[in-house]
């Protein structure tokens, strides 16, 4: 009996090893779930054909449509129109891929179609101590059940795609330790924020996290995969919170989860998961959420972030010329200066979505500040669900009449303005507040400037039509 | 694949940290469905003004920079998103291999899976291959991946880390599917003992 105490990754590395690392191999890891999207798939299909092989395990691959997919409205006959060629045809080519590899599918428009990393939790199919892959970074948000869950390159699609397996070295692991609690007006998504202006976008290279500490365990489980999602932001491939009661709670009765007896069974063996007393990380970092304040970034990578109420930070103040350089261009790019504070910065566009916060929550948030109230009259605000399921909540709860009221507009599932590639897009010199993930230089459309920030943060600044702080407007809730 | 040895070849220098994969090549240019045609969107935002036309003032316009096989790039090359479009761009351009102090972990899974070489140096290296193209612009350098070294100018040589299963694959011209193919009947062992662990999809 193996007495070494492990750590949660440790624990599912070790569940799924089929062939251990040796000197001259990496290891031989088993894959749980692959989801796959249209962008970053096709040619790993194509060298499935090229060699005549079949998909090992299509009862283990599911596919969605969601990154290059248009948000605009259903025309007459309930079909959300597809007007760019050639994202049609990827998205043809995924409905043949899916056909011929006998891959279930959720097409565009139907009921479960949304975000890839929506839509595994939603279905109950991401579920602790697994091993989930997607080609795609943001994979890791389903490392907040748990589960070990990282994004693949396209030949990497194809090995799992063709043998369920990925040749894999073994990460160091590092300790993400939160303590104390959320101050209000203080999220998640300024936890994981402030993480990444503290350590870098590289610092997690090399590592996978696992967040600890008090204030995570007082997270929703919707919380905790806007955190985990963002791990890839501060370098690590995959972030993870060992699961509990709010993991299981969360799971239960959803379409996939285990029912009756395999449900306990499950739980049960889902308790061992937990890093074990006495176990080791290669390295920890620390954070007090007590003193947090909401986060916002200034510059074109997300560890250019600040507290709101800070100041930009003057690139002749560091001394690596590669550091100086980056932070001269992206200041230069976002036309901003240093000691110079964001808040009244205006803002064209408010982009409320993504797989970092479009959940139901998210929703429900945003729309607890904005009823009653107006975006202001210079915001464009789109508020895009995360998945069909979503949206279906949001509306039964009647939410999107709260956002239209208030003058946002209330669009179709899918990754829309945070990558870009739908047609929701920034114009050249734009500003924009947004809820995602990256502030890459163009990432929101050529020559966009984003801000990242909370759901919360984001619905102050439509609110006003300029950076806010949202603690301002939570005193008048 | 072709297997690769050692090769000679003009360096570039672009001596920015954290160079993302959304600047390697904007996500418009992800809505192909195959690997062509995509060096025409490498650093496009960089390499293009607003209009259209060629911007001079960017590294890789420069006369000098014509037909360079190795970029030197600032720390955490090609962080960001997972597309493997990042490295095929690269090659499509020319590029053969990338010289940074680190690379972000899966951009630099993706290179070594299609034969763009992620080349680690310590900083001091980092700042000599930069003032090198800084000083001598068009001058180049070897890599010799067998044995793990950079060729300067001047015949020194470094030595860089390279992960081994990766190296006998380039050097053998083997691809990686292959091998994992290989370990069927393992992976078959693997799923009788545990087939009851998750759900399937129906």
């Amino acid at each position: 009996m193996d007495i070494h105490p492990k750590t949660l990754f440790e624990k599912i590395w070790d569940a799924h090893v089929v062939r251990p690392e040796s000197s001259d191999t990496p290891a031989v890891l088993y894959i749980d779930l692959h989801l796959v999207h249209e962008v970053t798939s096709p040619q790993a299909f194509t060298q499935l054909r090229e060699r005549g092989l079949k998909v090992r395990r299509p009862d283990r691959t599911l596919a969605t449509m969601d990154h290059s997919t248009p948000t605009t409205p259903r025309n007459a006959h309930g079909i959300i129109p597809v007007l760019d060629t050639q994202a049609a045809a990827q998205i043809e080519q995924l409905t043949r891929n899916c056909k011929d590899f006998g891959i279930p599918l959720y097409t565009l428009g139907t009921e479960n179609q949304g975000i890839v990393h929506v839509i595994g939790p939603e279905q109950g199919l991401t579920q602790p101590g697994m091993t989930i892959v997607c080609g795609d970074s943001h994979t890791s948000t389903h490392g907040a059940f748990g589960a070990l869950a990282f994004g693949i390159g396209t030949s990497e699609v194809a090995h799992v795609l063709a043998t369920q397996c990925l040749l894999q070295n073994k990460p160091r692991t590092c300790a993400v330790r939160v303590d104390g609690r959320l101050q209000p007006g203080v999220s998640a998504k300024d936890i994981i924020l402030a993480i990444i202006a503290q350590n870098g976008v590289g610092g997690g290279t090399g590592y996978v996290f696992e967040y600890t500490g008090e204030a995570i365990r007082a997270l929703s489980m919707e919380e905790r995969m806007t955190i985990c999602n963002m791990s890839i932001e501060g370098g690590a491939r995959a972030g993870m919170v060992a699961p509990d009661d709010i993991t299981f709670e969360y799971v239960a009765g959803r379409p996939y989860a285990p029912q009756g007896a395999a449900w306990d069974a499950a739980v049960a063996r889902w308790r061992t998961l937990p890093t074990d007393e006495g176990a080791t990380y290669d390295h920890v970092i620390t954070l007090n959420a007590s003193t947090l304040t909401p986060m916002i970034t200034y510059g074109t990578n997300p560890g250019m972030g600040i507290p709101i109420t800070g100041t930009i930070p003057d690139p002749m103040s560091l001394s690596d010329p590669s550091a100086r350089i980056a932070l001269d261009k992206a200041l230069q790019y976002m036309d901003l200066r240093p000691g110079e504070r964001l808040i009244g910065h205006p803002v064209d566009v408010v982009f409320l979505g993504s797989c970092t916060n479009s959940r139901i929550s998210d929703l429900r948030l945003a729309a607890t500040v904005l009823q009653g109230r107006k975006i202001a009259p210079n915001v464009r605000m789109l508020v895009v669900p995360g998945s069909q399921q979503v949206k279906k909540h949001a509306e039964a709860e009647g939410l999107h009449e709260i956002f239209t009221a208030a003058g946002a507009e209330w669009r179709e599932a899918g990754c829309s303005m945070c990558i870009a590639m739908n047609g929701d897009e920034l114009r050249p010199g734009q500003y924009a507040i947004s809820t995602s993930n990256r502030n890459f230089e163009g990432r929101q459309g050529k020559g966009g400037r984003t801000f990242l920030a909370s759901p919360l943060t984001a619905v102050a600044t439509a609110i006003n039509g300029c950076v806010t702080d949202p603690r301002e407007l939570l005193e008048t809730v | 694949m072709e297997p690769i040895t050692a090769f000679q070849g003009k360096i570039v220098a672009l001596p920015i940290e954290n160079i993302d994969t959304d600047q390697i090549i904007p996500a418009r240019y992800l809505k192909v469905t195959d690997k062509n045609g995509l060096a025409e969107g490498l650093f496009y935002n960089w390499r293009y003004n607003a209009d259209g036309t060629l911007n001079p003032d960017f590294v890789l316009n420069r006369p000098e920079a014509q037909e360079a096989q190795i970029l030197i790039a600032g720390n955490n090359f090609g962080c960001g998103s997972s597309r493997e479009h990042a490295p095929w761009a690269l090659q499509g351009y020319g590029f053969k291999a990338v010289i940074s102090t680190y690379f972000a972990d899966i951009f630099r899974n993706n290179a070594l899976k299609n034969g763009l070489l992620p080349v680690v140096v310590d900083t001091e290296t980092y700042d000599q291959l930069v003032s090198l193209w800084e000083e001598e612009p068009g001058t180049t350098i070897t890599i010799d991946l067998a044995n793990q070294t950079l060729t300067l100018p001047d015949g020194r040589q470094v030595d860089f880390p390279i992960d081994r299963f990766a190296k006998y694959c380039l050097l053998n011209g083997v691809d990686q599917l292959g091998f994992l193919q290989q370990q069927e009947p393992s992976i078959v062992a693997y799923e009788t003992a545990h087939t009851a662990a998750y759900s399937t999809i129906k």
